[in-house]
């Protein structure tokens, strides 16, 4: 019983900072939207109404993204069911994002920023999508085909980095960043070559990926809800196991905290470091295959969407733990899905989404500044975004 | 001399320097000479109006000019290596070699068609502006022991502020005004967090431009958009023409028929490298970049001294901001730094950074830009994708130590707490 205390004791320490860190951002996210619109300066002469046309906007605004991502009345017309569309919606952004979410947390774990995750996800598209419309095969072997495809493509992509930095000592920020400024051209010159060419179309888009080789949809056809939100729950609890209860993953961690003290233990620090760039990059590039064969069923300039960039806050947020992980990326899959509807029924910018994402990621870093906030003793700040240098 | 004996690590570079020019003169003349399927005339063409001597073109066959390039390539590379054994510097040789390649390529690729030689260097100049200014801003913040991957979030919050300011105004000087505040601002964020808080600074960084790009964004959709006449219509700098120095043939309109931001930018980049290397301020600076601890030890104030070099960085970026809108086409755009920020930290990597070097790598990374930008149009055997990559992957070559290793500042991106570890 002592025991069990002490877990939920341990994990309310731990949910604490990102929760109030979350309210936080929305609370100033609502203030942004209350006080952008030039309109209600016109009210000024009346405080009190100033102040409710700001709120009542802020709240609109609000109401429309869970309307987006969670539940919308307005379609149980026919089905009640389908009133959780949007709810389906936000688990078809998520999918992506826990993958490359959990590239990230893995590298942070072994010590590593991957700001990577972009190109590899980039990588892992073109993979599934090529082995997706080039080749003929029976409907599972298609499937797990391309996923193959765009795990070795991306995972050797991911693997160049940490090869470099175990050879060169090349930081892998600065590595990355190059990358995936690298696979987006790469991208683009792809798309625009005759294997890559749709048939009668001249704007960057591949051939539609077999239906052999898709997810198949796992609530009918009324939803995008696909395999892959699974698989992503799968690969969360995989990368949980790795990390706690083998010694490969111990080594990933050992390196990550310090260095010089695992090299002593006689762990190899060069194969650890491009061991786990490799699964990073196979993980982000997994979040490639899942959105290509689950959703986008074609590679296009813009698949990559932000997923790359998304999963470093949402890293953050789960403050680099698979289950943290899982969790940052269904807020943030909510907070996007939610966000175009919020964008198309008022007139509220998506970008407040962006907005919101960074001013939770600035707030969990600055945990004196939250505690100091809300008056708090006692909560876990972690030590996740202890500095390093560039040739540390 | 004749005695094989152990190179010194600057030794072994300048021998790798070398023998890469070599290898890549040889290249040239094989790929763009030999293999050149067929000779066509190619046209330089310059645009001079009023200089004090008049070209306006000069052509030459293709391939003759091809071979011909080459092998003054391959006699640099040659004097590279005789300087080399004389155990002297092998800069300039490097330069003049790397630029006879470049004219071999041109030759190469423009086969059969005209260049406009004048405007080619012209626009370099002009991308290159948020380069530099980023790269500079990048000088200050690193060289005084702070990373600052913000660079694009400095020059966005720039080009916002005086977009808007400018066109609610009508004045492009308030602009001016306006734009190194607001990076200075996003600045301040990074300072406080990083310095104060010892968050991670390349996190940090990257959360900042996440937060600028969502801000304006917002912004631009929520007020840009709909109040376009008031918010966004902002009024352009007009050229300043310098009276004897803009007569200089070829250089002269190029470098002072410009606005006053490229002048400042001149300005800017003259301060910071003679400030840095000769005054009191740019010592502590650079101690305080190599050895924090050795520097508090005499007495200078380490996190003072950092918070107010990143302050001044955000001040520089964000005037480099101001170039996207007031300083070219006036109206703000989303996102329209596009990326502009992170090919200034590649700059500062590539020029090892210091001031002068980082000058030239976004000198070199805006002529590739726009060399890139004319030949899509005059059409080229490379895909232009490929040439765009050109920055990004001769920043993984340097910072991999393949032609001699790039080092940061020792202590940069390492918080201070005296006394203490962090």
């Amino acid at each position: 019983m002592s025991k069990l205390k002490k877990y939920l004791d341990d994990t309310f320490k731990s949910i604490t900072l990102p929760l109030l860190a979350f309210l936080l951002a929305i609370l100033s996210g609502g203030l942004l939207i209350a006080f952008s619109d030039p309109k209600i300066y016109k009210l000024w002469k009346s405080p009190l109404e100033f102040l409710g046309t700001g709120f009542a906007s802020a709240g609109h605004a609000y109401l429309a993204l869970i309307q987006g991502s969670i539940f919308d009345g307005n379609l149980t017309s026919k089905n009640f069911l389908l009133g959780f569309y949007p709810l389906s919606e936000t688990f078809v952004v998520a999918a992506p994002l826990i993958l490359t979410g959990l590239s990230v947390t893995l590298a942070f774990r072994a010590g590593l920023f991957n700001i990577g995750a972009q190109g590899q996800f980039i990588f892992g598209a073109i993979g599934a999508s090529y082995v997706g419309f080039h080749y003929n095969l029976p409907l599972v072997i298609h499937g797990l085909a391309a996923i193959l495809g765009a795990i070795v493509l991306a995972g050797l992509w991911g693997g160049l980095v940490g090869f470099l930095k175990a050879r060169t000592g090349a930081h892998e920020v600065i590595v990355t960043i190059m990358l995936n400024y690298i696979s987006i051209y790469f991208l683009l010159w792809l798309l625009s070559t005759q294997t890559f060419l749709r048939k009668g179309r001249q704007d960057p888009i591949a051939p539609p990926v077999n239906e052999t080789a898709r997810l198949p949809k796992i609530f009918g056809m009324d939803y995008r809800i696909n395999l892959g939100i699974f698989v992503a729950f799968g690969v969360a609890y995989l990368i949980h196991i790795l990390l706690t209860r083998t010694t490969w993953g111990f080594q990933f961690r050992s390196v990550g905290a310090n260095t010089l003290a695992a090299k002593t233990a006689g762990m190899s620090v060069p194969f650890v470091m491009t061991s786990v760039m490799v699964i990073c990059g196979a993980l982000a590039g997994l979040g490639g295959a899942v959105q290509v064969l689950g959703s986008e069923y074609a590679l296009t300039a813009g698949v990559a969407g932000s997923f790359g960039f998304d999963a470093i806050t949402v890293a953050l947020l789960g403050r680099a733990k698979p289950l943290g992980t899982v969790l940052a990326a269904l807020l943030f899959g909510a907070l996007r899905a939610g966000g175009l509807t919020m964008q198309a029924n008022t007139t509220t910018p998506i970008d407040i989404v962006l907005v919101i994402q960074a001013l939770v990621v600035l707030f969990i870093a600055a945990p004196a500044m939250v505690r100091a906030i809300f008056r708090l003793k006692n909560v876990k700040s972690g030590s996740d975004m202890a500095a390093k240098g560039w040739n540390g | 001399m004749s005695k094989v004996s152990k190179l010194t690590p600057i030794q072994k570079r300048r021998q790798r320097g070398a023998l890469t020019l070599l290898v890549l003169s040889i290249a040239s003349l094989i790929g763009f000479g030999v293999l050149q399927k067929q000779s066509a005339p190619v046209t330089y063409k310059f645009v001079l109006e009023k200089e004090w001597i008049a070209i306006n073109e000069w052509t030459l066959d293709s391939r003759t000019g091809s071979y011909g390039f080459s092998i003054v390539a391959l006699l640099f590379s040659i004097w590279a290596f005789s300087q080399f054994r004389r155990n002297k510097k092998i800069q300039l040789q490097s330069a003049l070699g790397g630029f006879a390649i470049l004219m071999a390529f041109l030759c190469w690729a423009a086969s059969g068609k005209m260049i406009p030689f004048t405007g080619l260097l012209q626009g370099a100049l002009l991308l290159s502006v948020p380069l530099i200014f980023g790269a500079m801003a990048g000088v200050l913040c690193e060289r005084s022991g702070v990373i600052n991957i913000a660079i694009e979030g400095q020059l966005l919050a720039g080009a916002f502020a005086a977009g808007v300011v400018a066109s609610l105004t009508q004045n492009t000087t308030w602009g001016l005004i306006v734009a190194p505040l607001a990076g200075a601002l996003i600045s301040l964020i990074l300072a406080v967090f990083a310095i104060k808080f010892s968050i991670d600074q390349v996190i940090l960084g990257f959360v900042i431009n996440v937060l600028v790009i969502g801000m304006t964004n917002f912004l631009y959709k929520k007020l840009l958009i709909p109040y376009q006449n008031t918010w966004n219509s902002g009024p352009i700098l007009t050229p300043i023409e310098i009276p004897i120095l803009s007569k200089i043939p070829l250089l002269g309109p190029i470098f002072f028929n410009q606005t006053i931001i490229v002048y400042l930018m001149y300005l800017i980049v003259v301060v910071i490298h003679l400030s840095l290397f000769k005054t009191r301020w740019g010592l502590r600076t650079r101690a305080v970049g190599e050895h924090p601890t050795a520097a508090d030890s005499v007495g200078i104030k380490v996190n003072n001294l950092r918070f107010r070099n990143v302050i001044f960085a955000g001040l520089v970026a964000g005037l480099g901001g101001a170039y996207f809108t007031v300083g070219a086409v006036g109206a703000f755009g989303k996102e329209m730094t596009a990326g502009k920020g992170f090919i200034a930290l590649a700059a500062l990597i590539f020029g090892r950074w210091s001031p002068l070097g980082a000058v030239m790598a976004a000198l070199l990374f805006g002529f590739a830009d726009n060399l890139q930008g004319i030949l899509s149009i005059t059409g080229t055997p490379i895909p232009s994708e490929f040439m765009l990559m050109a920055p990004y992957i001769a920043t993984i070559i340097a910072v991999t130590g393949f032609v001699g290793r790039v080092r940061a500042p020792a202590a940069d991106g390492i918080p201070y707490n005296r006394g203490g570890s962090h």
